[in-house]
């Protein structure tokens, strides 16, 4: 693995955030029926960042859940590495709610497919947008984001690798070439 | 940590590891079978089947839950109704259900060994559903799940097992897997009931039942089996239970938050009194709770192993 750049830092990714969460407010009009839910492990933080910031502007706690979505890959029974199965945490109705569902990177698309799989085992949203910090196109499913934070064109042979402070203790966005 | 066995057979065989992420991936499972919708679809397409040579109702049907939660379908076998009874051996119906394209065998036995025996013999999984006085790995694991969850680990502590040891195939499982984990185990029983060397395991014993939950966090209370050959070690079943039985009395003697487990069906008035089986410090349902999403975690780990095959 090379690193070849580094997208953002942690100012753009603050930033980055703070416009998103101003996006969904916009949209959504308010925080009335609206909850976040982020897809482990990345997509957790962000969602938690997103739930802040929308606290921060309109005055009002937002409700966010952690969903893991390894039971429902398409690629389960083909996966080369053994997925590990992790919690899911939604302890809200999602019923009727304008559920804003929140991802580190969107590529193929799969991952959404599949928790919008597991979303509708939970209930029946009212709406379901999507909101990633990164897209970085090469999509197999006809899956677009709501809310995006930096779209960065890539090649199959790189990966764009987000870390946040949450979990490898530094924010950035790096596009990295796969050896 | 990937997991990489086709069967599981008995804790003996796991590494601490092993256990471990069987108990972490449980920990995930358990939520779904708090969901509205308690299915997901990770087995999806896979058939296991429940072929069980012995009664039982809690087992069968806690596997049965778990496989369909995850989606799987299932057959159940009833060994009284099928060939068996005709004179086919272990391994031709293991091969037959092999050859219907099955994906796991949940299998319960009175003979120990049975499960290794057939997992040998075939390319499917096969889980233990309890084989003789040999192992029952499932409800072990249910057992140090509930543990674990209580108690926040396992290592260091002190657990008592009291009963019928020797021919207890959820003691050995119980010891294998708490020494493993580094917890203390103590076995309590009267000696006619302990199997000779036990010491050997790493485990103390204990006579008097007093003594053995002195220092005890939990009180794990096997089933005495008087409808098999008891009879002639315990003739009055009343003796047993003022010699061993769980009771409020022994247990105020005993640390305050001290956890009473049994595998159940509970002998009410035998192995525990009615007070304790439904008081404060007993997690029998729980167990029961805790079950599904353990099994769910075994059949799930099972079918994913990638195994390179010797």
């Amino acid at each position: 693995m090379k690193e070849k750049a580094k997208i953002l830092d942690q100012d753009a990714i603050n930033r980055a955030i703070m416009r998103i969460a101003h996006e969904i407010i916009e949209k959504n009009k308010g925080t009335a029926a609206l909850c976040l839910v982020g897809i482990r492990n990345r997509g957790v933080y962000i969602a938690q960042r997103l739930a802040n910031c929308i606290e921060k502007i309109e005055g009002q706690a937002v409700v966010a859940g952690a969903l893991d979505i390894t039971l429902y890959r398409d690629d389960l029974a083909l996966a080369s590495g053994q997925p590990l199965v992790r919690k899911t945490e939604i302890d809200f109705d999602i019923n009727n709610k304008n559920l804003i569902l929140v991802d580190d990177v969107l590529y193929t698309g799969r991952t959404i497919r599949a928790a919008l799989d597991a979303l509708i085992d939970f209930g029946r949203p009212q709406s379901i947008q999507l909101a990633v910090l990164v897209d970085r196109g090469h999509r197999e499913l006809p899956i677009r984001a709501d809310f995006v934070g930096k779209n960065i064109p890539t090649s199959l042979k790189e990966t764009v690798e987000v870390r946040l402070l949450e979990s490898d203790g530094v924010d950035e966005v790096l596009i990295v070439e796969k050896d | 940590m990937a997991w990489n066995k086709k069967d599981l057979l008995g804790l003996e065989y796991l590494t601490a590891e092993e256990i471990n992420l069987i108990l972490d991936t449980a920990e995930s499972f358990k939520e779904v079978s708090s969901r509205e919708i308690k299915k997901v679809p990770a087995l999806r397409g896979k058939t296991a089947v429940n072929l069980f040579y012995e009664p039982s109702t809690r087992t069968r049907v806690s596997f049965e839950v778990a496989a369909k939660r995850l989606s799987a379908d299932v057959i159940n076998i009833a060994t009284e109704t099928s060939s068996v009874r005709k004179g086919e051996t272990l391994i031709d119906t293991g091969r037959n259900i092999q050859a219907l394209k099955a994906d796991i065998i949940i299998m319960r036995h009175n003979c120990s060994g049975a499960a290794n025996m057939l997992a040998r013999a075939l390319d499917i999984s096969v889980v233990n559903a309890g084989d003789g006085w040999h192992e029952h790995p499932t409800q072990a694991l249910l057992d140090i799940f509930t543990l674990k969850e209580k108690l926040g680990k396992i290592e260091g502590l002190n657990i008592t097992i009291v009963g019928d040891i020797a021919h207890s195939r959820v003691a050995r499982s119980n010891i294998w897997g708490l020494t493993k984990l580094g917890a203390k185990v103590t076995v309590c029983a009267p000696e006619i009931l302990l199997p000779l060397e036990i010491e050997k395991t790493g485990v103390k014993c204990a006579s008097n039942i007093d003594e053995a939950l002195k220092n005890a966090d939990a009180v794990n209370v096997l089933r005495m089996q008087f409808e098999r050959d008891l009879g002639a070690a315990f003739p009055e079943q009343l003796e047993y239970y003022k010699k061993y039985g769980i009771t409020e009395e022994r247990l105020a003697k005993a640390k305050k938050n001290i956890i009473v487990m049994h595998p159940g069906p509970i002998n009410r008035g035998i192995e525990m009194s009615s007070e304790v089986a439904d008081g404060a410090n007993s997690v029998i349902l729980e167990q029961v709770t805790n079950g599904i999403a353990v099994r769910m975690a075994v059949l799930f780990l099972v079918s994913q192993a990638k195994e390179i095959k010797a």
